[in-house]
């Protein structure tokens, strides 16, 4: 089985002219078979990457709704040796790249190198890692080179030139570029801060940068896609999951990527 | 036989000395695993502190203010009935970080964290709380220096302390009750650093304990080391020689990092932290972190953690607010491991038990976190007794680091000393003023 990565996705987007768009679901939302299908449906509508995330008790970095998900996600009696069912379930159907986005102590309870190795076995492209920053990342950098895994660590507009350098220096796949001061949730605006962020990391090597938070609708993704390489929807498409199910989830999805548009032209 | 500064000096050329840690790194403990988004608030704070610290102006500003406002030096009573009653003589001394303004150790470190966060031009400060004893600490230090202050506390502890919420807002804070998660210290925490990550700019997370991503724990351990400097000044004076033993109660471990950092370096002082050991640590309702816990990161930190096979962290139980946390400070995690200090569950029934002993041999009601220590203490000074020690020559210093006012409720339920019908009427309606008043800021 060849197994997608984020980079080619993301250049496969750039040769169409587009950004390429990125979708965060939670795993085991609302329980396991069902996070499969709705993610399997952000695929089969548009979706170029399908994030992933493993819900944890302290996610310091989510609002109130991804929050409400992962809560419901661990009182359903997910575990998370689940997840590379989840990205198997994916893999196997899709031709998407799967992201697992994840706080760190879960991975570090299994073992780093375990979870690398069950992961990229399952068919995963790499790891989005909200509380790990280079500094303390020696164990899963080598355990990413070992597995052939893409390092995707995050910038924010807080960051400086020097942290900027270095960690586009240590990611692969992309660079995650956090829009805005804040913890995920839709807004309704793209943060002013989303370009210089995006532009820092273009001018510190990044190939790929790729903007999230607070992204929620088409316009947003055609804003951010003039200057970034990829767009990241989540706390709408979590929303969409929770009032809709998997139609709502497809739907948006749809909406996001134009390709509603292009069926109705 | 040598006199202390001697057998001090001896020490110090014997062996590596385990003061003044600096981090990030404590062993394989500490550093910082944190969003991207607050590492630079991280490195300003680090290099705010280490300036300050070299700053004459700044070591004076705090030593003026810990004389002149919060009280110290705090006493070094020696507690003689309890000591004959509980601890078979052994002679027991109980340094008294409950006198100090606003009736506990956290004092100390708000202080200081307010001041670091007027240099860095910061005009409002943001704090978690579990009993409340930070929270207040918090609320006043923000008070005396003009700093906006928001307190995030658990809504279960929001009931559990209704008293301190209000003393909370009586001095000028917001109390936001969380409702999220266990809806304890832990979620707290966790509402705090989101509402940290969007207003960084403005804002300094005054963190109450030793724990946190670099630089927190060394910087709150400097800022209660001058309990440890006190109470070897003090035991030094009072009976001539050091103590055989140092002992604290441990949550997150900043009243214990303080006091035991006074004696790390003398080889001969044993140090002992005594954690919260809930119904038992042979059922699932504890707080024994470094007892029954397992490395992991959380709130920033590496170090002893209750989690679970997944790395979800376990909701802790203790009777004490204060020390219902499952994770607790890098710093203690190393000293752990290296068998310097020796850390021991205590029950609830434990505390409880000594909590009163205090009361009726003393007249000095403590906080029940610190009554974790007097109960450790009570269990120590019987094993030192069984293994030989003469009991009149054996000297223990208890950290007593708050004082029990705030307890008075939960203490008269758990040894039924009120009317149980006036008792109910007086929780509830203690509750409902707290939830009435935490409705009333929701909507603000």
């Amino acid at each position: 089985m060849t197994r997608a990565t984020s980079a080619q996705k993301i250049a496969a987007a750039r040769a169409e002219g587009r950004p390429a768009l990125i979708g965060y679901l939670p795993a085991g939302f609302p329980d396991v078979p069902t996070s499969i299908e709705a993610a399997v449906a952000l695929a089969e509508n548009g979706v170029d990457i399908i994030e992933i995330g493993i819900p944890y008790s302290d996610p310091v970095m989510d609002g109130e709704v991804i929050q409400a998900a992962t809560v419901q996600a661990l009182a359903n009696g997910f575990r998370v040796a689940d997840v590379f069912e989840i990205v198997r379930g994916i893999t196997s159907r899709t031709d998407a790249a799967v992201m697992v986005m994840t706080y760190w102590n879960p991975v570090l309870r299994m073992g780093v190198d375990e979870f690398a190795r069950r992961f990229a076995q399952a068919g995963g492209s790499g790891l989005i890692t909200p509380d790990l920053v280079p500094e303390e990342a020696g164990e899963w950098i080598e355990a990413s080179e070992k597995h052939d895994l893409e390092r995707v660590f995050l910038i924010a507009p807080s960051s400086t030139e020097q942290r900027v350098q270095r960690t586009v220096d240590a990611s692969s796949g992309f660079i995650y570029c956090v829009s805005l001061m804040g913890v995920t949730g839709a807004r309704s605006e793209v943060s002013s801060a989303a370009q210089a962020v995006v532009d820092a990391a273009h001018e510190a090597g990044a190939e790929n940068a790729c903007v999230g938070l607070g992204v929620s609708k088409r316009e947003h993704v055609q804003e951010i896609g003039a200057y970034a390489d990829g767009v990241i929807v989540g706390t709408a498409l979590v929303a969409a999951l929770r009032d809709g199910g998997v139609a709502a989830v497809g739907a948006l999805a749809a909406e996001l990527s134009g390709a509603a548009a292009k069926e109705h032209a | 036989m040598s006199t202390p500064e001697h057998s001090e000096h001896a020490d110090s050329i014997d062996q590596q000395s385990l003061k003044h840690a600096s981090g990030p790194y404590f062993g394989a403990y500490g550093g910082r695993w944190m969003p991207e988004s607050l590492m630079a608030a991280m490195d300003e704070l680090n290099e705010t502190f280490e300036a300050a610290k070299n700053d004459p102006e700044f070591v004076a500003q705090v030593r003026d203010l810990n004389t002149n406002y919060s009280g110290r030096p705090s006493l070094l009573t020696e507690a003689k009935r309890f000591s004959e009653q509980f601890c078979g003589g052994v002679r027991i001394f109980l340094k008294r970080e409950d006198l100090n303004h606003t009736g506990s150790h956290k004092i100390n470190n708000v202080l200081g964290q307010a001041l670091l966060a007027k240099r860095m031009g910061k005009t409002r400060i943001i704090a978690e709380t579990g009993a409340g004893q930070h929270g207040v600490a918090s609320a006043t230090a923000a008070a005396l220096m003009g700093l906006e202050c928001v307190v995030y506390m658990g809504a279960e502890d929001c009931r559990r302390q209704a008293l301190n919420v209000a003393r909370m807002r009586l001095l000028g804070a917001t109390v936001i009750p969380v409702t999220v998660g266990s809806q304890t210290l832990k979620d707290a925490i966790n509402e705090a650093l989101r509402d940290w990550v969007a207003n960084v700019e403005t804002t300094h997370y005054l963190l109450g304990t030793a724990a946190g991503g670099a630089p927190f724990p060394a910087m709150v351990r400097y800022f209660h080391e001058v309990i440890g400097e006190e109470a070897r000044e003090q035991i030094l004076a009072q009976a001539g020689r050091l103590p055989d033993a140092v002992t604290a109660c441990i949550g997150g471990g900043s009243n214990a990092i303080g006091i035991f950092h006074g004696f790390l370096d003398d080889k001969d002082v044993a140090l002992y932290g005594f954690e919260a050991g809930g119904d038992g640590v042979d059922t699932d309702r504890h707080a024994a972190t470094i007892t029954l816990g397992r490395p992991g990161v959380l709130h920033g930190a590496k170090s002893y953690l209750m989690q679970d096979d997944d790395g979800q962290t376990i909701e802790s139980h203790s009777i004490s607010a204060g020390l219902d946390y499952p994770g607790v400070g890098p710093e203690h995690a190393f000293l752990a491991d290296i068998g310097r200090v020796n850390y021991e569950p205590v029950t609830d029934t434990e505390a409880m038990d000594a909590f009163k002993a205090l009361c009726r041999t003393e007249g000095i009601l403590p906080a029940i976190e610190s009554s974790h220590a007097l109960a450790g203490t009570i269990r120590l000074a019987q094993r030192m007794i069984a293994d030989g020690a003469a009991p009149e020559e054996t000297i223990i210093i208890v950290n007593l680091s708050g004082r029990g006012d705030k307890d008075v409720g939960t203490a008269a339920a758990w040894f039924n000393m009120i009317d149980e019908k006036d008792a109910d009427a007086e929780i509830s309606g203690a509750a409902a003023a707290a939830e009435r008043s935490a409705a009333d800021s929701e909507e603000k």
